[in-house]
């Protein structure tokens, strides 16, 4: 199986690229997705109607969002290897650009809107650097010379990340991303799978920088994919 | 390949929006050709020239492809900047870059890889202030420019910075600025050029025109020397307009002595 972790902030049109992603490898790879929001999320119940693929989400309620997203992480990938997925989809709520969700064994795509202003890459430079991939969104509604000047500012941040523009919701230029995500390799270890970067200092264990996903090992307010509650579990 | 040298660019057809295939085996560009694009709000225009922009390889909702010197481009060519042989001007007048004139040129010198900047920065500024009538100077922000000055910026940004072979304009003549000039002087730089538009002079000065219904092309036109005697018709009617056009602009009362000339009047 394969995994794919999704971050942007809200409204640039990360679920655009994830029905995009859905729409590509349906047929070979059975995807599966899950949507980390703190509030409401509608996401997964769109995407199974339209598509018909096993989905789910996950509230972060009191919890940061990207650290709900590993607490689960791991609960996830067995979730989406139970139901036969071959690819398994995460997408963030987006909120924290300073978290980054990516781990090892996945593939971490950073969603851009061409229209958020010039100094967006730089506002969210560690959601970009440790990506694989900028997928620069909504390029449709700029001039040709805006979007080479917004890819420079995204080069900037991460000199030989690989960019691609495209108005998503059209699929324009996502060829690129199909063919590089095609050519990822499975996750090869769940158990060894560790987030890229550290975490900004705060109050539980992944704040704190431990790397482990899933939340058997970590303390504080912790959460598993099922049980949808806050969990405190002693220090 | 290096984006100086001429390019020659290769429609192959897709499909219209029922899924018929369209009516042409290739349009072929070559360099310094003069194409215009026809056809009613929604009948596929800009997509024709997104296409082009984009490369397209069966991977937009046309279904077309796009050959570069009779190949398929590579992914190179197709996604850095300082590569691709074309630039596009959008319909979309707006910038979003919070930046100053020279800034934003300055960027996107760096991104197409071109030296002398300084110059450059000043040269692009003085082009685009010959299409438009309202002065645009270095220190000016980008979301402040009007409709016109966008356009005239951005046309000579893809002139003297985008240095591209091939220019796609999409409805140039919206926008206040002064079109003859830029035909002139997109001409005298030997470009290729397709002009999506609306405007009879525009589509009547081209070498081809291309008619769009329901998605796709539907007619290739070459008129030759054909309607040559219009053309200087509808410059001359042109010309009056933009003349009784300012003049309107700028407060004067239309009088029984300016009435149009029955002479120009509707070509025959």
């Amino acid at each position: 199986m394969k995994l794919a972790i999704i971050a942007g902030p809200a409204s640039v049109g990360k679920t655009a690229v994830v029905r995009q992603i859905i729409r590509e490898f349906r047929e070979s790879s059975n995807p599966a997705y899950v949507k980390i929001d703190v509030v409401r999320a509608f996401e997964d119940e769109e995407l199974r109607e339209e598509f018909g693929i096993p989905t789910r989400k996950v509230y972060s309620g009191d919890l940061c969002p990207d650290h709900a997203g590993i607490m689960v992480l791991q609960d996830a990938i067995s979730w989406a290897q139970n139901v036969g997925s071959g690819l398994l989809i995460i997408e963030s709520a987006g909120l924290c650009l300073r978290c980054t969700p990516y781990t090892t064994q996945s593939f971490g795509i950073a969603v851009l809107s061409a229209v958020s202003g010039s100094n967006s890459p730089l506002k969210m430079a560690p959601m970009i650097a440790q990506a694989d991939m900028a997928v620069v969104t909504k390029t449709d509604l700029v001039s040709q010379a805006e979007k080479e000047v917004f890819r420079e500012y995204i080069k900037e941040v991460a000199p030989s990340i690989d960019i691609i523009e495209t108005n998503a919701t059209q699929g324009t230029g996502m060829r690129y991303l199909m063919k590089a995500l095609a050519a990822y390799p499975d996750l090869s270890d769940a158990a060894q799978i560790v987030l890229r970067g550290s975490p900004p200092l705060g109050v539980c264990t992944i704040c704190v920088g431990k790397k482990e996903i899933g939340w058997q090992h970590h303390f504080g307010v912790i959460r598993p994919l099922e049980e949808a509650d806050n969990i405190y579990r002693g220090d | 390949m290096h984006r100086d040298q001429m390019s020659e660019i290769t429609v192959l057809p897709g499909t219209n929006r029922n899924g018929k295939r369209e009516g042409f085996d290739q349009i072929i560009i070559r360099p310094g050709d003069t194409l215009s694009i026809v056809g009613p709000t929604g009948s596929g225009k800009s997509a024709f020239i997104n296409d082009i922009e984009v490369l397209a390889q069966a991977d937009t909702v046309t279904g077309r492809r796009i050959l570069v010197n009779g190949v398929p481009p590579s992914d190179e060519m197709a996604r850095d900047p300082s590569k691709k042989p074309i630039a596009l001007i959008t319909q979309s007048t707006r910038v979003i870059a919070d930046l100053d004139v020279s800034r934003f040129l300055e960027l996107h010198i760096e991104a197409r890889k071109q030296t002398h900047i300084k110059d450059l920065i000043e040269n692009t500024i003085a082009l685009a202030n010959e299409f438009t009538g309202e002065q645009i100077t270095r220190a000016m922000s980008m979301t402040a420019l009007s409709g016109g000055q966008t356009r005239a910026l951005l046309i000579a940004d893809a002139i003297l910075i985008g240095r591209t072979p091939i220019l796609l304009l999409d409805e140039v003549e919206n926008a206040g600025i002064f079109k003859e000039r830029v035909i002139s002087c997109i001409k005298e730089c030997r470009k290729t050029v397709i002009f999506v538009t609306h405007d009879p002079y525009l589509a009547l000065s081209t070498d081809r025109r291309i008619v769009m219904s329901n998605g796709a092309v539907v007619k290739v036109l070459e008129p030759r020397e054909r309607e040559r005697a219009t053309i200087a018709r509808v410059s001359e009617i042109d010309d009056l307009l933009w003349d009784l056009r300012e003049r309107i602009r700028s407060g004067d009362l239309i009088g029984e002595e300016d009435a149009i000339d029955e002479e120009i009047g509707v070509p025959a």
